[in-house]
């Protein structure tokens, strides 16, 4: 069964722990500016966004790929970027329609999310419930719950 | 390791950026952030320097959890001699800067001289470079960073710079980042505005790589966070009500103090309180608040976004103000609020934003109002000087002082010289509610007894951030205390001085230590830095931090007669509430408390004390 990575931007209080864990699971050193999970904050509406990859089943970056880089983990349904054959075109990065695949300086690849084989170092750092990994074929279930629970539908009612 | 090692020294007269290795011996005796760059301060400058002159230097600082998976360590400090004091100014700020400070491979940035014009540091990992900012200065701290990023063309640029209260050397103006973090206390602003420094902008892709055992640290971090979550303040007090949750509690003790320390409990205290900001206004049927909000890395959240009534007189017809933006957190709220009597929320959060957008601290300004609308009151200032009927409680005044004292406009400058000067100009120097300068927070110290010895005994005058007994006194952490007796709170002072000044030093919030004690520091310190951190050394360091801070004061020429507090509250007993007929027992407190220290009976650390932490 795949997982998704489920985000609730109203639970977010953008504290950045998921960027240090996602930049100290791939690079070994708390560096946000590695992360593949970015917060954004819209400050005059009071609302922090975190957003990454989706992985899209018909994902643009790796369709764009034209050297095959890009390859889906069966495992974990993440398309995930082999650096050892990345050439770092950065098509992908034009290609992706969200901008969740980005160009790493330091090593000449792209980079993008990769679900942490299947242990998302981020959902494990949100200290508040923001981030989430549920099983992807029931991301609407938390929000299918919340208005389940407003139906006042007692079955002795009429 | 956990420090980076290096410290950029900018000279502003030169106009030089030069990197130098930080001095790891002091790192091993004073940690970082506030005890390490008061070590560079004292070594480097001659207490007695006027504060606002070129040979005073500004120190921005992290610690060795600022930038790492701790929680809440994104804390930055600026060390200086403080104008409004004349004794060391040490200020603390979260949000986002201090963690880039890191990230981009500095631990400390130390200011020198003067520039001949004025200048903004952009520091892009190894790249230091001082920009020309004379189209910045006379902007707002927030026009500021928004123009930097912009001419960047990087948003994701930190940047702290000061307003036009630092410009104009409001004397309790301060430093703010990230649009309404501040390092907030005893004029720190002023000191970067007479450099003729508008800003610093940080970008940082290195990261942090310098833990020693990131295995261990992992561990201590997220063992340390899951205590936070399941403390009840650190866990849901503070992420659902903010600092806020206080007021109402403070209140009920008596101990909330309102028209400049006249009273010691506000009838609209429940107008201004965390409750209230969830309420819906009758106005536009919108809560003030509309978010809480973390600095960088903090697990607790305590931080508040609200929205500013848009039809309430001070932003009618100002609509960049409608935004969501920060506060009321507990101290903002009390000293706009109780101290001068107005219990009208929307302009205290009015005033509270020209705070932020112009960089002025709200404590020392609000604090300063009640001392204006007493004399106001007592017929000492009028109408034709104020510009306004100023009687306690007007909201109007409030938000027109406000204005005037950020633009230096008016009587505004006035106010911008802080209450001991101005009530000393103006004949009533008892009106001044402030120690060494520094004017008092939010806790009345006739019902919180400790609390005036802290005061009293701070290094950067009056502030609850130095020994927050509070938390025993009040809140019973880490154990519950009468405060309503002097008994046994020298002792008390003392551990909590001691052990803020490790937290502080650490790069940690402070409010960590509702849930935390130096026992769940120690584990991370002692994963991230090379060398000794036990529990033994760590009280170590806290005491040698303190006792450094006191001899620079007494260089500086502070006795033992500066350990006061103002007679109103060692004399005029609390009113009303649990404290009524009280006053202030600081004159049993005291010499207790220079025992306690090892210091003699005129307050000087013995050279036993001395020898002892190594100063």
């Amino acid at each position: 069964m795949w997982k998704s990575l489920h985000i609730d931007p109203a639970k977010c209080t953008g504290c950045l722990q998921c960027e240090m864990a996602c930049s100290y699971e791939n690079t070994g050193v708390f560096n946000p500016s590695k992360s593949r999970i970015k917060v954004f904050n819209f400050e005059t509406e009071g609302r922090k966004v975190p957003y990454t990859c989706t992985q899209c089943t018909e994902a643009w970056c790796l369709n764009a790929c034209p050297v095959d880089a890009i390859r889906i983990d069966l495992s974990t349904g993440a398309k995930m970027v082999y650096e050892d054959t990345c050439v770092g075109c950065k098509v992908c990065t034009i290609a992706c329609p969200f901008g969740t695949i980005n160009y790493n300086q330091d090593s000449g690849k792209v980079q993008k999310c990769d679900l942490c084989e299947g242990d998302p170092a981020c959902e494990k750092a949100c200290p508040t419930g923001a981030i989430t990994y549920v099983d992807a074929d029931w991301t609407g279930l938390d929000k299918m719950r919340a208005w389940a629970a407003k139906a006042n539908t007692p079955a002795t009612a009429a | 390791m956990g420090w980076n090692r290096k410290v950029l020294r900018v000279n502003l007269t030169a106009g030089t950026c030069q990197e130098e290795p930080l001095n790891m011996q002091w790192a091993q005796d004073y940690l970082g952030s506030r005890g390490l760059a008061t070590k560079y301060l004292v070594s480097e400058t001659d207490p007695k320097v006027d504060p606002l002159s070129p040979d005073n230097k500004m120190i921005m600082s992290t610690g060795p959890l600022t930038g790492t998976m701790a929680s809440t360590g994104g804390r930055y400090t600026i060390v200086t001699k403080g104008p409004l004091t004349g004794a060391i100014a040490c200020s603390n700020s979260g949000g986002f800067f201090g963690a880039e400070m890191k990230f981009a491979g500095w631990d400390m940035i130390i200011f020198e001289g003067k520039s001949p014009k004025p200048v903004y540091l952009f520091l892009e990992n190894e790249k230091a470079e001082l920009r020309d900012a004379g189209h910045l200065w006379g902007k707002s701290c927030w026009e500021t960073e928004e123009t930097i990023k912009h001419e960047l063309q990087d948003p994701l640029v930190r940047v702290s710079s000061i307003g036009l209260a630092g410009e104009n050397q409001v004397m309790f103006a301060c430093v703010v980042n990230d649009l309404h973090r501040a390092a907030g206390r005893s004029g720190v602003g002023a000191v970067m505005g007479s450099k003729n420094l508008k800003a610093v902008a940080l970008r940082g892709t290195r990261g942090t790589s310098g833990i020693k055992d990131f295995p261990a640290f992992m561990k201590a971090t997220t063992e340390a966070k899951k205590v936070l979550a399941d403390n009840a303040v650190t866990g849901q007090g503070l992420p659902k009500f903010g600092t806020q949750v206080l007021m109402n509690v403070i209140n009920e003790m008596g101990a909330l103090p309102t028209r400049n320390h006249r009273d010691v409990q506000f009838e609209d205290a429940g107008k201004i309180s965390a409750e209230a900001m969830h309420e819906k206004r009758p106005s536009d049927g919108k809560a003030h608040l509309v978010t809480n909000a973390a600095c960088f890395g903090c697990t607790i959240a305590c931080g508040r976004i609200s929205e500013i009534d848009k039809g309430h007189f001070t932003v009618k017809n100002s609509p960049q103000y409608w935004g969501a933006s920060g506060g009321l957190e507990y101290e903002a709220a009390w000293a706009l609020g109780a101290a001068n009597g107005v219990g009208d929320l929307e302009a205290l959060q009015y005033a509270n934003l020209i705070c932020n957008e112009q960089g002025m601290d709200p404590i020392s300004f609000g604090a300063t109002v009640g001392a204006v609308m007493e004399m106001y009151e007592m017929g000492v200032l009028t109408k034709e000087q104020l510009g306004i009927e100023s009687p306690f409680g007007s909201p109007e005044a409030l938000a027109k002082m406000v204005e005037m004292t950020a633009r230096g406009e008016g009587f505004g400058k006035e106010i911008g010289l802080g209450s001991k000067r101005l009530c000393e100009k103006y004949g009533h120097p008892e009106l001044s509610m402030s120690v060494k300068g520094q004017e008092f927070p939010a806790y009345d110290s006739r019902a919180i007894q400790g609390m005036g010895l802290a005061y009293a005994t701070s290094n950067r005058g009056a502030c609850h951030l130095r020994g927050y007994t509070v938390a025993s006194e009040v809140l019973g952490i880490p154990v519950k205390t009468d405060p309503l007796v002097t008994e046994g709170k020298p002792e008390l002072v003392k551990a909590f001085q001691d052990a803020t000044a490790v937290f502080d030093s650490a790069g940690i919030c402070v409010f960590t230590s509702f849930a935390w004690t130096l026992a769940d520091v120690q584990p991370q310190l002692a994963a991230a830095c090379e060398g000794d951190w036990s529990m033994e050394k760590l009280n170590e360091v806290g005491e040698r931090i303190w006792n450094m801070e006191r001899q620079y004061n007494n260089a500086a020429g502070f006795t033992a007669k500066d350990d006061n507090l103002p007679p109103r509250l060692t004399t005029e007993p609390a009113k009303t509430g649990p404290a009524k007929g009280l006053v202030n027992g600081l004159a049993t407190m005291l010499p207790e408390y220079y025992k306690v220290r090892g210091w003699t009976p005129e307050g000087v650390p013995t050279t036993e004390t001395r020898e002892r932490l190594g100063l």
